[in-house]
């Protein structure tokens, strides 16, 4: 025990250097903090009701007027502070998708792969029938059913994105579960539960984290698509998808409307892609068996 | 190979069945069921609904209906629009041309171009090419396809007016090729963003693996040229993880299409989801899905023929 | 002899070959193919053969780790080959295994403290403070500070992660034990004192060892008794003196010649085996021994020994051993 450093502490100190590296996935969580930063407080942050309207002050153009810094809509609202209460709500709807997604998908994977047999193939043929349909139409034809809630646009994201989820943990679990550990447990009489969530899942950890971040940035994206179309989140409350919608009526004219929500849009996607992309690289799945 | 391909179609069943059973299920088990439309219309009666209930057969045992609407999928009878009643298969291939149309130069572009950039990056990996197509292939995957496809519209559309903003055809141009031409090129654009940056990945990624392997080391060994090793070695080699790609991003390329036509008004399938979607069309919802599904698993099944076609060794599996 | 505390009869372990696509059965690979052991109480027998020859698979077979596909397994007098989980669950407490990886058998993502409380926390045994004295007492017993508990196995030498798998092994005070090759992945510097902390723990708890290895010599310090296995069978069991001073099996007799610290008296470098083992996949029909054996007939070809008693407590499995 000479060189002994504890743990997690000596594990983080890898990763993150390797983290360092990536230098998009720096800039990646640096976004990410940002956003996450303005959607908290972005009432403190707002200078305006993101809902008051003022019908003599439509359409005010960015950077001319210091109460409105990046304007006013079709309805004179201000739009920074519609673009940060919609960034609220997209990082909310995100959010959850993603806690579900990774909930069922990580849940599927790992009965998939410790239970095997006929458990196994019943559950990944479902998962590959499912992959079959493309996902925006199974998440438009179900979005299309369930009265638009934000609880509920977040649950039908999530439960229509979690097949890769299933596969990635499911391919871990198949690995984990051939470990001397694992025989150790059952050895010990431990039940199929507690090696399921007390052995394996804490050892699938770092997949299902990169899953779980790049998911923020697919259901970011499917929430505003859908929302744009009008099937996700319902006016008044604003979200990025249908300030683009409103700003499609007058997009010859003002287009720095349409611009602002799908900037953001852009932005927190990237934003969670690049950070998922360099915590994969920097969570090397080799690390994990380091002696 | 006869035996191979006589496997994997017994092996496409169990999914064809799935997939029925789930398409099935959500029109059946969502609230309202698939009369919703009706139910809420207050114009319509009671008893109306219940003449309509006995027409399409909703009043039987589920498990009943669900075995003659299969049946009827396996026959080519799809079932009737509710507005209008038109068969659902004759709606829905109406539509499919233009898709293809779309799709089908947008994949060709996307191939084209993602291949070229990859095989670059993987020969001269570490460039200041090969560091800017990776990067730019992270961006490009991160971008909203509709959003995208607004810019593309405002600014070769509205601003430069170089290109017609949405439709398949000028008013009164219907067949016209060169109108036709010009309207494909924004929304094959748009569709093709993504599935470049993903071409190019892959394709870097398995022709670097390629190109470690034995033989290549062999060939170089021999003095063939460079070309020659790219073209007579690398490539059949490098095919086929990208074949198998084509059928695994099938789906991505529907949902994408179907993004990019409700944005450009481009008449095909993505577009009339949408409008099915807007009428509460449920036959024709549950017919697209079912045809798309039916689509991606006949793309999967020839990918993987083909795959067996270069590689014997496949078969043997 | 008393009643064993384990008796092991026609185990078998087939495992099938699936084809990668349709997963049929496209052959079978018979990685333990009737064997037969006895365990006294307090005893050590050890289990010695070749890489590949199934030593892994009988010994996790024998705890049910791997499912046995033939064979009874009788552990103090009940019949254990069969019982479902729920039924097996009392056994679980009564035997134990040490890994032959002292890396891949602590989970990685647990602390020490964790990884010993384990079995307390599965019997339901005690409570939180109870555990953690347990925990101590059991460090304690392997040689390691208590301070232990609250490290992780990756800050841990081979050696002392061995460590922490007996004392794991030992939570729930079995009465067999298991050492799968428990210091073959060890420094020859630290094999001996983890065989002399497992020799003294015996000696103090009265445990009984099936001591799995490939290297006769280490089995030389710590056997009563000595099974030689040979692709998926037993081919000679024996008192230690009796297998060290005479082997009656070709096989044996091969093994001994390739001690490199040949045991005196005993000197016949003629039999290092020919050849390579045969895969368990395809094994060769009659005695598995015969394609390498210097001493094979026609007979050898067409069918297998039945194990023979040459001597008490001595069996061994060949045509030409008679009793
Ligand atoms: N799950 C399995 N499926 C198929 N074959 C297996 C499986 N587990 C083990 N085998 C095969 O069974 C045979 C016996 O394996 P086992 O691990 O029991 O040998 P061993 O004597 O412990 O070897 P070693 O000294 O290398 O640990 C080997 O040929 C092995 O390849
Ligand atoms: S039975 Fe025959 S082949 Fe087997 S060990 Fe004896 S002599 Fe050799
Ligand atoms: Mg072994």
């Amino acid at each position: 025990m000479s060189a002994a450093v504890s743990a997690p502490e000596g594990q983080l100190a890898r990763v993150w250097q390797r983290f360092r590296r990536h230098r998009l996935a720096l800039a990646g969580a640096f976004v990410v903090a940002l956003l996450m930063a303005s959607a908290l407080f972005a009432s403190v942050f707002a200078p305006q009701d993101p809902t008051l309207l003022d019908t003599s002050l439509r359409f005010v153009p960015p950077f001319t007027d210091w109460r409105y810094p990046l304007g006013t809509d079709e309805l004179g609202r201000d739009t920074l502070s519609r673009l940060l209460h919609g960034g609220q709500v997209s990082l909310t709807v995100g959010l959850v998708a993603m806690v579900t997604t990774v909930l069922t998908g990580a849940l599927i994977g790992i009965a998939a792969g410790y239970l095997g047999g006929i458990a196994d193939t019943l559950l990944m043929r479902f998962v590959d029938t499912m992959l079959c349909f493309p996902q925006v139409f199974l998440l438009l034809v179900v979005a299309a059913f369930v009265p638009p809630t934000l609880l509920s646009i977040s649950l039908v994201i999530g439960l229509t994105s979690w097949m890769e989820v299933s596969r990635i943990v499911r391919a871990e679990i198949l690995h984990l579960k051939e470990q001397d550990f694992v025989a150790a447990a059952r050895a010990l009489g431990a039940s199929r539960t507690r090696i399921m969530v007390r052995e394996l899942l804490p050892n699938a950890a770092a997949p299902i984290l990169v899953a779980a971040t790049l998911k923020v940035a697919s259901a970011v994206l499917m929430e505003s698509y859908i929302s744009y179309l009008g099937y996700g989140v319902q006016p008044p409350l604003a979200s990025w998808g249908n300030m683009l919608t409103n700003a499609q009526g007058y997009f010859d004219t003002v287009p720095w409307l349409a611009i602002l929500p799908g900037a953001a849009i852009t932005l927190t996607v990237m934003g969670f892609n690049f950070l998922g992309d360099g915590l994969r690289d920097a969570l090397d799945p080799r690390l994990r068996m380091d002696p | 190979m006869i035996g191979f391909v006589a496997r994997r179609l017994l092996q496409a069943i169990p999914l064809l069945i799935g997939v029925s059973l789930i398409g099935f299920g959500l029109m059946h088990l969502a609230p309202g069921g698939p009369l919703a439309v009706y139910t809420l219309n207050p114009t319509i009666q009671a008893q109306d609904i219940e003449r309509i209930r006995i027409i399409f057969g909703l009043d039987q045992p589920i498990h009943v209906q669900y075995v003659k609407w299969a049946t009827g999928i396996v026959s080519g009878n799809w079932g009737y629009t509710f507005f209008g009643g038109r068969p659902v298969l004759d709606v829905i291939l109406e539509r499919l041309p233009a898709t293809m149309l779309l799709m089908g130069s947008a994949l060709s572009v996307a191939i084209l171009l993602g291949l070229s950039i990859g095989i670059l990056g993987a020969v001269r990996r570490y460039s200041v090419f090969d560091v800017l197509a990776t990067t730019g292939a992270l961006f490009a995957l991160s971008f909203p396809t509709f959003w995208f496809g607004l810019m593309a519209i405002y600014v070769f559309a509205i601003q430069l007016r170089w290109l017609p903003s949405g439709g398949m055809w000028e008013l009164g141009e219907e067949g016209n090729i060169l109108s036709l031409l010009r309207h494909l090129v924004l929304p094959t654009m748009v569709l093709a963003l993504v599935i470049t940056a993903t071409w190019s990945r892959y394709s870097r990624s398995a022709f670097l693996e390629v190109m470690h392997q034995d033989y290549m080391r062999t060939a170089r060994a021999k003095g063939l040229p460079p070309r020659q090793r790219l073209l007579r070695h690398a490539f059949p080699n490098a095919a086929k993880p990208l074949i198998a790609l084509l059928g695994v991003e099938l789906p991505f390329l529907f949902s994408g299409a179907l993004v990019t036509e409700t944005i450009f008004g481009w008449p095909g399938m993505g577009r009339l989801f949408v409008d099915a979607l807007n009428m509460k069309e449920y036959p024709v919802l549950m017919g697209m899905m079912m045809f798309t599904a039916i689509f991606v698993i006949i793309g999967n099944l020839l990918a993987d023929i083909a795959i067996a076609a270069i590689d014997p060794r496949v078969r043997l599996q | 002899m008393a009643e064993p505390l384990l008796q092991v009869r026609g185990l078998e372990v087939h495992f099938p070959i699936r084809s990668a696509m349709l997963r049929r059965r496209i052959g079978t690979v018979r990685a333990v193919d009737g064997v037969d052991l006895e365990v006294a109480r307090g005893e050590t027998l050890a289990l010695v053969g070749e890489s590949g020859c199934g030593k892994t698979t009988t010994g996790k077979s024998i705890l049910r780790l791997i499912e046995p596909t033939g064979g009874s397994i009788r552990f103090a007098g009940e019949e254990i080959a069969r019982h479902p989980p729920a039924r097996l669950a009392p056994f679980r407490r009564r035997m134990q295994i040490v890994f032959q990886d002292p890396y891949a058998s602590l989970n990685p993502r647990m602390t020490v403290g964790g990884i010993l409380a384990a079995p307390f926390e599965i019997h339901r045994i005690g409570d939180a403070k109870d555990r953690a004295e347990r925990v101590a007492a059991l460090l304690r017993t392997v040689g390691l500070p208590p301070e232990a508990a609250r490290r992780y196995p990756h800050e841990f030498s081979g050696g002392q992660r061995q460590r922490i798998g007996i004392a794991r092994a030992l939570a729930l005070e079995p009465e067999l034990v298991i050492g799968d090759e428990p210091v073959s992945a060890l420094d020859v510097s630290i094999q001996a004192q983890i065989i002399n902390l497992m020799k003294r723990l015996q000696a103090e708890l009265g445990l009984a060892y099936i001591m799995i290895s490939h290297n006769l010599a280490v089995v030389s310090h710590v056997a009563d008794r000595v099974a030689v296995m040979y692709l998926g069978r037993v081919v000679e069991t024996a008192p230690r003196e009796a297998l060290f001073f005479d082997a009656r099996h070709p096989y044996t007799q091969a093994l001994l010649s390739a001690v490199p610290e040949p045991v005196p008296g005993r000197r016949r470098a003629r039999q290092v085996p020919q050849g390579d083992v045969p895969s368990p996949a395809n094994p060769p029909p009659g005695c598995h021994f015969h394609p390498r054996c210097p001493l094979a007939i026609a007979r050898c070809a067409q069918e297998a020994p039945a194990p023979r008693i040459v001597a008490p407590g001595h069996a061994v499995a060949c045509h030409l051993v008679s009793p």
